[in-house]
């Protein structure tokens, strides 16, 4: 199954976010990689390195991200990691559940759960 | 390549050395520095900036200090890993990231060719990692005229590499002082917009800092000029990549 991984900031929103996309996404694998690793507001590209490591079965992984550095952090990891995992370029929160949704479909690859995360990009909230 | 190959710098167990106390000045420097730095990015910043590079930089001359056994291409590499994972925030994967990468081009040890290609892929890395160009208010406005100098001064004007560095550290300054009055279009400056404008941006004067500290480091090792400003004594009429293809 291909995993997930949350990266924020925040480590309270990164775990959120996995609550919320687990409602939708039932038993896909869903990491949160959030905070600096101390407590603190940041990123971390060790902890997001071993959240790829954790939800990797071997399939792949997709990586939702929130703003600057976090993108930074995510790239480094993956530079450094044997998994196959690319970054979404998508809005963290709802690319989460459109990731899960589709990470449980049996035929899910990278690039199909790649895609309907970013297809979050367009959605709107009013209108 | 280079006209002058009698600027070879220093053999291998003193280029080992003169890492090791690199990592150490910079250390010292930006402890001495955090709560300036942590000041000039609290104005347009996080106010991380002091505090996570001297944590950083601490840890990483700490992981060298006693370290005999590495080359000079292993010990750079190490001082990038420790950074990447105790620095934080963007300067980890900018900083770290960039100096881990950067760190292939000491194969063959520390030269003055192979630091002119250091400067090159350091700078190559932060702009990718970065997405930054010049005159985002960023570390690459320091960075852009230092590697430029630095590269000019060997490669053209056949200083030597201490000569270099010093007229490249001066360039910093200047891409420091450039950064006060544009707006910045990186990183979480570039949130406040217009309010950006009439600060000095944090990554470009650590970067500036950081150069000082090695320019004073090398100067224990190398002969040459180190009272010199940023401008050449030449106008080249090729640029310095056909220099070298001509060479």
């Amino acid at each position: 199954m291909i995993g997930l991984v949350v990266v924020s900031h925040s480590h309270k929103a990164a775990e959120g976010i996995c609550e919320l996309a687990a409602q939708m996404g039932g038993d896909a694998p869903l990491e949160p990689a959030g905070g600096d690793g101390e407590g603190g507001i940041g990123t971390d590209a060790s902890r997001i390195g071993d959240a790829i490591a954790a939800a990797d079965d071997g399939e792949g992984v997709v990586v939702l991200v929130d703003l600057g550095s976090a993108v930074m952090n995510a790239e480094l990891a993956i530079e450094m990691t044997e998994a196959n995992a690319t970054i979404a370029d998508a809005p963290i929160l709802e690319g989460a559940l459109n990731a899960a949704v589709e990470a449980t479909n049996e035929k899910a690859t990278v690039e199909s759960v790649l895609e309907k995360a970013e297809e979050a990009r367009t959605y709107r909230k009013t209108s | 390549m280079f006209g002058r190959l009698s600027y070879n710098m220093v053999d291998e167990p003193t280029q080992q050395e003169a890492i090791r106390a690199a990592a150490e000045a910079v250390a010292d420097r930006l402890e001495d520095e955090k709560e300036y730095l942590t000041e000039l990015d609290s104005a347009i910043g996080d106010a991380d900036h002091g505090s996570n590079l001297a944590r950083g930089f601490r840890a990483a001359a700490d992981a060298v200090a006693d370290d005999e056994e590495s080359t000079p291409e292993e010990l750079v590499k190490k001082i990038g890993v420790t950074l990447i994972s105790k620095v934080g925030g963007a300067s980890g994967p900018l900083y770290g990231g960039s100096i881990m990468s950067a760190s292939q081009t000491f194969e063959e040890g520390v030269t003055a060719e192979s630091s002119v290609a250091f400067a090159e892929a350091y700078l190559d890395k932060v702009k990718d990692r970065g997405d930054a160009q010049l005159g985002a208010k960023t570390m690459v406005d320091a960075l852009t005229p230092a590697v430029h100098t630095f590269k000019k001064s060997i490669e053209v004007d056949e200083l030597p590499p201490l000569t270099a560095f010093a007229k490249a550290t001066a360039a910093a300054e200047r891409g420091v002082e450039y950064t006060v009055p544009i707006r910045a279009q990186k990183g979480r400056a570039s949130y406040l917009g217009w309010r950006s404008v009439g600060h000095q941006d944090p990554g470009a004067t650590s970067t500036w800092f950081i150069m000082q500290e090695l320019l004073e480091v090398a100067d224990d090792y190398l002969e040459g000029e180190t009272d010199v400003d940023a401008r050449s004594p030449t106008i080249p009429e090729e640029t310095p990549d056909e220099v070298e293809e001509e060479a």
